[in-house]
């Protein structure tokens, strides 16, 4: 494809295209979508390649924020904090990087990236460890492919570098959130330095061209009068699930996750049924009376009715329109060994995973 | 009998003004249109309120109003001050600068004057860096040769602790003088971006709260009304002093909601229920809930800019009672436009040719209307039953959607209807256990503001393992009362109305967002 260089629209467009394939977690784009827009007002440029274009030998690494989202939008970033991991991992593993890949296409971490790459100048990978959102650092197609998370660095707005060498990505999970608590609630992390000989293995291309077509074709809709929904759908090779009305949204905490279950009566062709999506940050089982009808790895999307926007799993209220969407996720997550990793399972369900276009058919009759 | 109240309400078609005896009984009310520097409607209510209801002037105690100015000057970038900007937070927040998400033309109209200083705290109460004392003093002598004529300041956490704030407040008092310094923790909560947007704001509308009050006290004063205290409507459904108003502008921005949904309380005596306020160009429905509007947690814009303060949790839907009918082949649409006050000059029952929802009501035989301009017969000739009876159920339904819409549960809640154009709602509506249209709906919201109790509402974040839980929460309701008592409250009358407590989740250790509200008698 060559080189794609960002428009201000591009970057809003990924971040509501992001928030769809978020799957409701992730948490509020705005903030990513500000930085990367300032830096594209300053003068810079954000630029794209494919994953096919990147050399086996160029070195790859994926920037990303880890931690509490409240307090990131409390403490904003000093911007330093992003280019500092990436020197201190440079300097630790006395390599440079060639190209920053985002790690998921959901919520802050789908715009971060595309700000580091144009405060950096480094080139951005049109590509993804998740294609979707999920809360935990082994929980991506790297990890899959044996990648490590470490050495990673973190980095705070103070000018604190830390970097970690750990046994496996699990430890780096537990280490870096106790860091990034100290430093604050959140901290910059750059992580998973790889060949692109392995990247172009592991990771889910095309997730950022596919969110900013999702982004356009809803904004194309709005001024068009096309059903943004529709749109939406097609853009995102998704399905609709369900249509109705939220009569209840329950929460509470487990095991120190916060978790959550919206029940949907039924409108229009769905009347007289009701869906219930379980949810833990992101949206992880949706059944129709008591029938999965989707689960995780697949995305289940929850979006206003209207306008087709996605609504995140916080802020799901009594009372909203909503069309439930289902989205396949990429193959890659659907290997017996990938969904020990993010299959319904390891989320505590004792449902099997069967992919949405099978779980679909049955739906038809 | 002495101890009258006068209450003032400005809505965006009808200037409401009531007087009230010392129980609260309606005594006289008059409406009026709306003009467009707002201003001169509001003294003319105020004046044609006390003059008309005979009401000696010596015994009336108060003026309670409630306004749209401050929402104006951000929305129209009209009147605002030159605000002086600091943020505290160096080395973080850099990477983006105070207002750079504004509409260019409303950071211009307040002045772009910005310094980023370092300090700060982090979520646990920790310093991120001492206040750097000399930067802000540097900033307020710029200030000061720029003509800054406000001072915003927001520093990172200062909800948790506003020891930045509060010490950068002295200096620049000490450098600039007499000049108002809105200071972030006073106004907003966590997110910062949001909080420092919103006391931004707070110090450019200053001057126009300023000014209209100076108004109102000059009308006061040739009413023989010198001696009665003069109080603003806020946000919340309670009211503030005048000279509290001058220093909060921002509190008082949507306050109309809440005094109509406040009014219904009054009227009805209903603690707990959904209030339908249908005025002439749009419907609010917001809730009751012990009394007091329910207040919302979401972000909201104004004047396309991103805030967060106490505001009314409500749902606003364009169909009112000047709303436009329009005929689209088989389809029957009603709203959003409306022709406003114009009502009486072109709606069909008042010899126009403007199909409007007033008009459809009467062809029905769902409304009368006490004005002897108004011909309902005209609309029943010229509107054909089937087109009437469309639109009326169109209207129907989208109260009955925003009834949905506000409740956050599926049980029937009681409904009241206040606001001139409810009167055409049928008195049976989908999720309502009952529909009640009490006396004096049409000046619920002028009601509302006076009779009004003294309030303050504050927000404060503490973590439960730093500070125990009976400590914070006593200390929350402490500054409350505070705030009241400086808003204009007698301490002996001050009750608390609410505490709600919210964990912010994904932090470590027991961070809490507190909430209080408080409100009390005036002390006359």
């Amino acid at each position: 494809m060559g080189e794609w260089r960002l428009k201000p629209e591009d970057v809003d467009d990924i971040a509501v295209g992001a928030a769809v394939l978020g799957a409701g977690g992730g948490g509020d784009p705005y903030l990513g979508k500000l930085m990367a827009r300032r830096v594209l007002e300053r003068g810079a440029e954000i630029v794209l390649v494919d994953p096919d274009d990147v050399d086996d030998e160029s070195f790859i690494v994926a920037p990303a924020f880890m931690g509490a989202p409240v307090t990131m939008f409390e403490k904003l970033p000093s911007g330093a904090e992003s280019v500092k991991v990436i020197k201190i991992l440079e300097g630790f593993m006395n390599k440079s990087f060639d190209y920053l890949t985002p790690i998921e296409a959901g919520g802050l971490n789908s715009t971060i990236p595309l700000y580091v790459g144009g405060v950096t100048g480094r080139t951005l990978i049109d590509g993804d460890g998740m294609g979707r959102a999920f809360p935990e650092l082994q929980m991506v197609t790297f990890h899959l492919y044996g990648v490590k998370a470490t050495p990673m660095a973190l980095a705070d707005e103070k000018g604190n570098g830390v970097i970690l060498d750990t046994i496996d990505n699990y430890w780096a999970e537990r280490i870096a959130r106790m860091v990034t608590v100290r430093m604050g609630g959140w901290a910059s992390i750059a992580i998973y330095p790889m060949e692109g000989r392995i990247y172009k293995k592991a990771v889910i291309p095309k997730t950022i061209s596919k969110a900013a077509e999702i982004g356009r074709e809803l904004r194309d809709a709005k001024n068009s009068g096309r059903d943004p929904v529709d749109a939406l759908l097609e853009a995102a090779g998704g399905f609709k699930l369900f249509e109705g009305k939220i009569v209840d949204v329950s929460r509470w905490t487990e095991a120190g996750f916060a978790k959550g279950r919206v029940e949907i009566e039924g409108l229009g062709d769905y009347k007289g049924r009701r869906m219930i999506v379980d949810f833990q940050n992101e949206n992880l089982v949706a059944r129709i009376d008591g029938e999965v009808v989707a689960s995780v790895p697949d995305i289940i999307s929850i979006l206003d009715m209207e306008t087709g926007e996605p609504i995140t799993t916080e802020r799901l209220r009594y009372g909203f329109r909503v069309v439930v969407a289902g989205i396949p996720c990429d193959p890659k997550w659907r290997t017996p060994h990938a969904l020990e990793v993010v299959g319904p399972r390891y989320f505590g369900y004792n449902v099997n995973y069967v992919p949405i276009e099978e779980r679909i058919k049955v739906l038809a009759y | 009998m002495a101890g009258y109240r006068v209450g003032i309400d400005v809505g965006s078609t009808n200037t409401d003004a009531v007087i009230v005896d010392r129980k609260g009984g309606l005594v006289y009310a008059v409406k009026t249109p709306t003009t467009s520097d707002v201003t001169s409607g509001l003294l003319k209510a105020l004046k044609q309120v006390v003059e008309g209801s005979g009401v000696p002037p010596e015994e009336i105690v108060s003026v309670n109003f409630g306004t749209t100015h401050g929402l104006n000057a951000i929305v129209q970038r009209q009147g605002l001050l030159r605000v002086g900007v600091i943020r505290i937070g160096l080395p973080a927040t850099r990477i983006v600068e105070p207002m750079a998400d504004w509409p260019a033309d409303l950071r211009e109209a307040v002045g772009g004057l910005v310094a980023m200083v370092r300090g700060g705290f982090e979520y646990n109460g920790e310093e991120i860096a001492p206040l750097d004392e000399d930067a802000v003093r540097r900033a307020a002598e710029q200030f000061k040769t720029m003509g800054a004529e406000a001072v915003a300041i927001t520093s990172v956490f200062s909800p948790v602790r506003p020891d930045h704030e509060l010490r950068a407040a002295e200096i620049v008092s000490d450098v600039m003088g007499e000049v108002p310094i809105s200071l972030s923790h006073t106004i907003g909560s966590i997110g910062l971006l949001e909080r420092e947007n919103a006391t931004i704001l707070n110090a450019a509308i200053i001057g126009v709260m300023r000014r209209v009050i100076e108004a109102v006290r000059g009308t006061m004063e040739e009413l023989g009304l010198e001696h009665a205290k003069l109080y603003v409507a806020q946000n919340d459904g309670t009211v503030i002093a005048a000279e509290y108003a001058e220093k909060y502008p921002i509190l008082t921005v949507v306050a109309a909601v809440s005094n109509s949904i406040r009014g219904a309380y009054v009227l009805t005596g209903l603690k707990d229920a959904i209030v339908v306020d249908m005025g002439g160009t749009t419907t609010n429905v917001g809730v009751l809930e012990h009394g007091f509007p329910r207040e919302s947690s979401l972000a909201a814009e104004i004047g396309g800019v991103r805030t967060s303060f106490m505001m009314p949790d409500f749902v606003a839907i364009g169909v009112a009672g000047g709303s436009v009918v329009k005929v689209r082949g088989e389809e029957v649409i009603v709203g959003p436009e409306s022709v406003g006050y114009e009502l009486v000059t072109k709606g069909i029952a008042w010899g126009g040719n403007v199909m409007t929802a007033t008009d459809i009501a009467l062809a029905l035989d769902r409304m009368s209307i006490d004005d002897p301009r108004c011909d309902p017969e005209r609309p029943k000739r010229l509107i054909p039953r089937d087109i009437a009876e469309k639109a009326y159920s169109y209207i129907v339904s989208r109260v009955e959607e925003a009834i949905d819409k506000i409740k956050t549960k599926p049980d029937p809640m009681p409904v009241v209807l206040v606001g001139g154009g409810s009167d055409m709602l049928p008195r049976k509506l989908a999720g309502a256990s009952e529909v009640i249209r009490p006396e004096g709906a049409q000046s619920a919201n002028a009601i509302g503001a006076a009779t009004a109790m003294i309030g303050a509402t504050i927000e404060k974040t503490f973590n439960y393992e730093y500070t125990p839980r009976p400590r914070a929460l006593e200390e929350a309701k402490r500054e409350a009362m505070n705030r009241a008592i400086e808003a204009g409250a007698d301490p002996s009358t001050l009750e608390v109305a609410l505490v709600e407590e919210i964990a912010i989740p994904y932090l470590p250790g027991n961070i809490v967002k507190v909430r209080v509200k408080v409100a009390g008698q005036a002390r006359l």
